[in-house]
Order: structure tokens, then sequence, then C-alpha cells
């Protein structure tokens, strides 16, 4: 194959793809870089004096919690360290998420549909439609860099400060566009693309994590790890990048040989053939309903169990950094902590939460999807009813969000335990962690409702999650009015275990709990008698 | 009861589309109904309706003397669909479709399974997602004709099979009809409903525009003949039986009723054939000539 056919169709297909996610890409983008503009801000006005961002440095940049979630504490003394520490998370795992999502929609889901055989039929060339995919998913990480570069320069920072951070962003999700392309490649379907590549991302993260509160190697072997190391208002240095250029391309020469030894509908992992006839569990809705989603459900335990390990296995030196630090502990009193342990756990059962919520939202989703894929149609022309349908489907989003949830205070009471050597403290956490089910159910229960009544805006309730998730984590720093705060269900649980569990006001949980069942009756309500399909 | 299907004035819109337009159909107990129709004339509409799937603007219908919009699952455990468009999820195996499918409609006969996968040539052990259109088809096939069932809603189940599998499939329907069963078999080939069915019955555009048994629409199965003969065949409009005769470049084309036929080559015989082509009319020639359109070539008729 010479160097012109290589590349035979890619500018239509480019286009196509462009055409297709006129909404879509465009909305990744500039939430985006709006949401780093919007936070970039309110550090800005937050810390305007010396004194305040001098407490910043003692107080965050020594706080194992904040390390592992803003990465390496870097020149906090000044205003330009902080804005990098506090945005930092959310646009590098952001830009990720777009990139990864935007390449497997544009080729192991289409391959999936059945679409890529109608394109690789006219004159394009073995590998166009991955190129195209992989161009516009780069494009777009390099356009959310040159977003963020621009917010920085409007803060009136330095530019070769901005243009830095700008590049370790695009950086990620030049990675990430890389580690779509590889997984889309390897697994045989779109969901276990997806489903790789947020686990690579998951291993990203907390490498980095552990490697930055311990300071020591571990941040190098993450991608993530390398955008953080350019180290921008102190050391400014660009190499650590060259090590994502050249994942990346390693990444790409995989996806190409991959591509080139695979069927088309195929993955490298091939499908080995599987039983003759169903087992005893395969004999009803919530039978298949399980068997359909028993994958999800064990890799969501899994990854929020050992988030929740990781999570947790930073008391220990959150307890050593108050006893050597009493200025800081004095601070932390004044500021109407009591025990700081405590609150760590609570934000953390929270960002647990809301990660829990990704699969309640996924697994509710699955209702719809099963529709329009006209998977629901042989199913209800059986003697199954509607109502034993959503509901049977639905018995397993509830039990696996339960799973997912409790794993999450599993794991971090685990890790507590093991410090501590109370193994009561697992029972714990793991009942914290459930107070928090309530509200995660609710947002499942809002795809039910519009399942019933605008099945084409279900995906909307993603929108929803991502605003839980910002309200949730920048929520404090963005200064939101409290009825904007007040939209996120997770404002209203009560933060334990800060709060004491006696003091515990199951009120707001009660409520949230009947408002899901609402959601859920109302749901049903237009399920039962809209047309199917 | 000696009706299996029973739908009058049935009407069902789609924003400003009209599928349906006032359909009217009736299905005997026992009989396999050809139900025939151009792509987009409304046949899996009707189906999804008599499913319970889609909701009825007008009209009434009635399912195995139930109302398939309230009883449809209690109705559904007397009946099995084969859609035209087979989706099955991914990652179970032909053979787990076929169980779950039939299990949830109320029970499977374990000997007739095997044998129809036998019959139709099918590895269960695949999982669905490497099967090819005609594959999906065959699980849906397995899992309806397995189960034990009153009636059969067969939205165009052949459409992605090879002749030889064709030729199963006629063969299975066939000892369906005698064991009693009623089948709907939506098409839109004239040849497969002719084969098959007991009475048919033609939709386009929403309504059923013919319905009857195979003799009474005889005049519908005609065959088209196209022949060169050396002397002039000019008297081949008086035989009986013939129409749209059609001389062009020295050949002749023309129709001719089923019984006629023999007629028609009695004539052409002694005239010296030196090429012939037949077939019968396609759906889309019968709509052209039966419903008021015009065939392009008409205007030539002498």
């Amino acid at each position: 194959m010479n160097a012109m056919s290589a590349f035979t169709g890619v500018g239509p297909l480019v286009r196509f793809v462009l055409r297709r996610d006129r909404v879509y890409l465009p909305v990744w983008v500039l939430s985006l870089v709006v949401l780093t503009y919007v936070s970039a801000a309110a550090v800005r006005r937050t810390y305007d004096t010396p004194v305040e961002i001098a407490s910043y440095a003692v107080n965050m940049g020594t706080s194992p919690a904040s390390i592992a979630m803003g990465g390496p504490p870097v020149a906090l003394r000044e205003i330009g360290g902080i804005l990098i520490y506090e945005t930092s998370l959310t646009v590098l795992l952001g830009v990720a998420l777009m990139a990864v999502f935007t390449v497997v929609r544009h080729t192991r889901k289409e391959e999936d549909a059945g679409r890529v055989e109608l394109l690789g039929s006219t004159v394009v060339s073995p590998h166009a439609v991955i190129t195209a995919a992989v161009l516009v998913a780069a494009s777009a990480s390099v356009l959310v860099g040159a977003g963020v570069t621009w917010s920085f320069l409007v803060e009136q920072q330095p530019v070769r400060e901005s243009v830095l951070f700008g590049a370790a962003v695009a950086a990620m999700g030049i990675v990430f566009t890389g580690v779509g392309a590889c997984a889309a490649q390897v697994m045989s379907h779109g969901r276990g693309a997806v489903g790789l590549s947020l686990a690579f991302l998951g291993v990203a993260f907390g490498l980095r994590a552990i490697g930055d509160v311990g300071e020591n190697a571990w941040s190098w072997l993450s991608p993530m790890g390398w955008s953080q190391q350019v180290r921008v208002y102190d050391d400014n240095r660009w190499w650590p990048l060259a090590l994502s250029l050249v994942l990346t391309a390693a990444l790409l020469v995989g996806t190409v040989l991959f591509e080139g030894r695979r069927d088309l509908g195929a993955g490298i992992v091939p499908s080995r053939p599987g039983p003759p006839s169903a087992g005893r569990t395969l004999a009803g809705v919530v039978g298949l309903a399980w068997r359909l989603q028993r994958g999800a459900v064990v890799g969501w335990v899994v990854g929020i169990w050992s988030m929740g390990l990781l999570l947790g296995s930073f008391s220990e030196s959150i307890q050593n950094m108050i006893e050597d630090n009493p200025t800081l502990a004095e601070y932390l009193q004044r500021a109407g902590v009591t025990n700081i342990v405590d609150s760590f756990f609570a934000t953390s059962l929270l960002l647990l939460g809301i990660g829990a919520s990704g699969f309640a939202v996924a697994s509710a989703l699955r209702t719809r999807s099963e529709e329009s894929a006209g998977r629901v149609e042989p199913l209800l022309a059986t003697g199954v009813s509607r109502a034993r349908w959503l509901f049977g489907t639905l018995l397993v989003t509830l039990g696996g969000t339960t799973l997912v949830v409790a794993s999450g205070g599993l794991g971090v009471g685990m890790s507590y335990a093991v410090t501590t050597g109370r193994s009561s403290e697992m029972w714990r956490m793991t009942g914290y962690a459930l107070v928090y089910l309530p509200a995660v159910l609710l947002l499942a229960a809002l795809v039910v409702l519009l399942v019933g009544w605008l099945p084409r805006a279900s995906g909307a309730v993603w929108v929803a999650v991502a605003l839980c998730f910002v309200v949730g984590w920048l929520g404090s720093l963005l200064e939101l009015p409290q009825w904007a705060a007040d939209l996120s269900p997770f404002t209203h649980v009560p933060a334990v275990p800060a709060v004491p569990a006696d003091d515990l006001a199951l009120g707001p949980v009660l409520t949230m709990l009947a408002l899901a069942v609402a959601a859920l009756a109302a749901g049903w309500v237009g399920f039962r008698r809209r047309d199917i399909g | 009861m000696s009706t299996a299907i029973s739908i009058s004035g049935l009407v069902k819109t789609f924003g400003t589309t009209v599928a349906l337009d006032g359909l009217d159909l009736e299905v005997r107990t026992g009989e396999v109904h050809g139900f025939l129709g151009p792509n987009g004339s409304g046949k899996s509409t009707t189906i999804r309706i008599l499913l319970g799937l889609l909701r009825a603007d007008r009209g009434q219908v009635t399912l195995l003397g139930g109302d398939p919009w309230r009883e449809a699952a209690a109705l559904h455990r007397r009946l099995a669909y084969v859609p035209g468009e087979v989706a099955l999820w991914p990652n179970l195996t032909g053979g787990e479709v076929i169980d779950l499918l039939a299990r949830l409609r109320g029970g499977i006969d374990h000997r007739r399974r095997d044998d129809l996968l036998e019959r139709f040539d099918l590895d269960p052990t695949k999982r669905t997602r490497s099967y090819s259109k005609g594959n999906r088809q065959k699980v849906a096939l397995v899992a309806a004709l397995a189960s034990d069932v009153e009636l059969l809603l067969l939205d165009e189940p052949t459409s992605g099979l090879d002749p030889i599998m064709e030729a199963a499939f006629q063969g299975c329907i066939g000892e369906e009809r005698s064991r009693g069963r009623t089948v709907l078999l939506s098409s839109h080939i004239l040849a497969e409903a002719e084969a098959l069915s007991d009475r048919v019955s033609i939709i386009r555009a929403g309504r059923v525009v013919q319905s009857g048994t195979l003799s009474e629409l005889r005049h519908l199965t005609r065959t088209t003949v196209v022949v060169s003969t050396e002397r002039p065949p000019d008297l081949i409009g008086r035989v009986p039986g013939v129409a749209h005769v059609v001389h062009e470049d020295g050949r002749v084309s023309f129709d001719v009723d089923t019984d006629h036929l023999d007629d028609a080559m009695d004539y052409l015989a002694p005239l010296k054939i030196t090429s012939l082509v037949s077939h019968p009319p396609t759906l889309e020639e019968l709509f052209l000539r039966q419903f008021g359109e015009q065939v392009p070539t008409e205007e030539a008729v002498g």
C-alpha cells in the first residue's frame, strides 16, 4: 500500500464524522473550556491576597487527599499554581473521556451497528474509518487545550505557562484517543472498548495519585502523571509530553496492526463458542438482564471498590499531618471542622457516590438502548408483559447499584480497618456509603421517567450526572448559588460520617427515595401506553 | 372459534405519515394466510399492532378472541412471532436465545428444537454477534416453530434465507398447517405466498385491496411471455386469456392466464418459436396493472 492509498477517503469521512457530531463535540469542548474558565476566575477571586495564597499552600499543598485528587503540589505559593491545582483534575479527566467516547463512537460502535461495512464497501482505504475518528478526537483535544490556554490568558497568566498547561491537557486527550482506538480493536464490541479504556483511565489516575502522595516514581507510570509532571509555574518543562506522544504513537501502531489482523465485526480477543442451550438462570427477564449486565456490575464494583481502597489509604497520612502541624489543626478547628479524618471520609463517600451513579444511569439506560436496538420487541411478543420487562430489567439496576455504592464504602472501610486495626470500620463505612443510595437511585429513576415519556431524550440524564459532579467537586469553589447546588440530590445527603450518625437527618434521604419512586411510577405510566420501538 | 385474526377499519399514523388507512383483514383459524404488499405498505405496522407493541389510533382488532393491546401477555403465550429484522443479544449464543424465547413463551419441545436446528443447518454454540442476517432469522424461526402455539406471525421470514433454506422453511410451514396451526405470513414476493398460502390479502398504502383464495385471485397470477417467431403472431390477441399484447422489434410480449397457457403455446408453436422467455408477474407489475397505475409500454397495446 502506498502513502496515497493509505488515506483515501479520510477527508470525506472526517467531514461525515464532524457532521454527525455537530452538536456532540461542541458541547464537550465548550463545557470543558467554560468549566476551566469559570473555575480559574473563581480561584482568582477567592485567593486574592498574599496571606490567603500562603495559607492555601500550607493547607491544601500538604493534604494527601487534595494531592491525590489535584496532582503534585507545584508552585502553590503563587496564584498560577493554585489555578492548575484546582482545575487540572476536571479538565484532564474530561478531555480523556471526550477522546475515548468520540473514538469508540465512530469506530467500534459504528461497526457494531453494521454501518462500517457499508462505508468499507465504498472507496475508502482499510484504515480510513479509524484514521478519521482519531483525527477528529485528537483535534477536539487540541481545541480543548487551546481553550484552556485562552482561559488562563484571560485571567492574565503568562503566555508560556498558559500554553504549556493547554498543551498538557491536549496531550492527555491525544493519549486517550490512542487508548480508545486501540481498545476498539482489542475488544469485540463498543461497550467493551469503552470499559477497557475507562479501566485504563482509572489505573492512570490511581498510579499518579499513589505517586504524588508518596512523592515517588509511580506517577511516571501514568499518562495522566506526565501531563502533570510538566510542573507549570515551576520547572516549565515540555519533555514529559514527549512521553505522551511516544505512547500515543505506540498505541496507534498497535491499532493499525490489530486492525489488519482481525475481521470486521470481531475483536483481537476472539469470541469462543458458547453453550448450545440456555442454563437454568437464563429463564426470565431478570435472568436475561443479569446476564447482559453482570460484566458491567463486576467491573464497576471492582473499580469503585479500588477507588475506595485508595481514598481510604490516605486517612493515616491525614492523621499524621494533623499531629505534625498544630497550626493546621487550629486553622481547621476555627473553620468548624471537628474531625478532619471524618470530613475527608465524607468527601470521599460523596465522590464515590457520584461515581456510582455512572453505573446506575448507564444501567437504567439499558432499557432504552435495548428498545432502540429492536431487542425488546421479540421479548414483548412472548408471554412477558411490559411491566414484567421494565421492572424485571430495573431490578438488576437496583441490585447492581446497591452493590456498587456499597463497594465504595467497603473499600474505604477496609483501608481504614487495616490502618486502625478495627475491622468494624468496614461495616461502618459501608453503611455510610449506603446513605448515598437514594440520591443515586433518584438519577436512575429520572432515566426511567424520560424512557417513559421522552425516550429520545433519555441520554440527557448524563448531563445531570455531570452537574452533580460539578456541584459536588467544584461547588464551593465556584460559589454556586444555593438553589443551583440544591439541584443536585447529593447536596441533600447528610455528610456522614462528618455529621455524627445519631444526628443523621433521615428526612432528605427518605424524600429522595419517595421522589425516586414517584419518578419511576410516572415513567411507567408513560411506558405502558406508548408505542415500542 | 373460526376466526384467528379479525381487523376492521384500522388506522395508525406516525406524525403526519399515515401508515394504516382503514385496513380490514380476516384470518381464519387453521389457514396459512399470505399478507402481501410492497415494502412500506404497512405489513409490519399491522403485525406490530396485532402484538400490542403499537397502539391503534382507530379501528377494531381481535386476536385469538382477545384484545391485543389489553391482554397482550396472555395472548402472546398462544402465539409466536418472527420479526422481519431480527435483533439478538450479541453475547448470547443462538441456542441460548432459542431457549430463552421459548421459555418466556411457556416451554419448548426439545426434540423438535434439535430437529429444526438440523434442518436449518444452524450452529447453536455461536454467539449471535457472528451470525449473518439469515442465521439470525433462523434463530427466530427455530424458536417460533419449536414452541407449542396456535398462531404464527411471520414478518417476511425468508428475506435473509438462501433458496435451500427457503425450501426447508416451506416444508416447515406445510407441517404447521397439517397440525392445524394458523399462520399469518407477510411477504413482498408473490411466488412465496402462492406456494404456501390458502388465502391471500394484498395490502397497498395501508389498505387491503384484494383478499381471497388463490383461485379467486387467479387473474392476478398471469404469466408474462416474451416470444420471437419466424412468422408474425398477429392473432395472439384473439387467444382466450391473453392480454396486454405489445409488438416490438419483431418480438411480442403478452400476459396470459395460467389456465390458458397451453392455448397460447398451441397457437405459437406452428409459427416456429425462435426464442421464448416467460416469468410470473412480480408484485410491482401486478400493482401497476391491477390498481390503476400505467405500465410504461401499455400505450402501445393494439
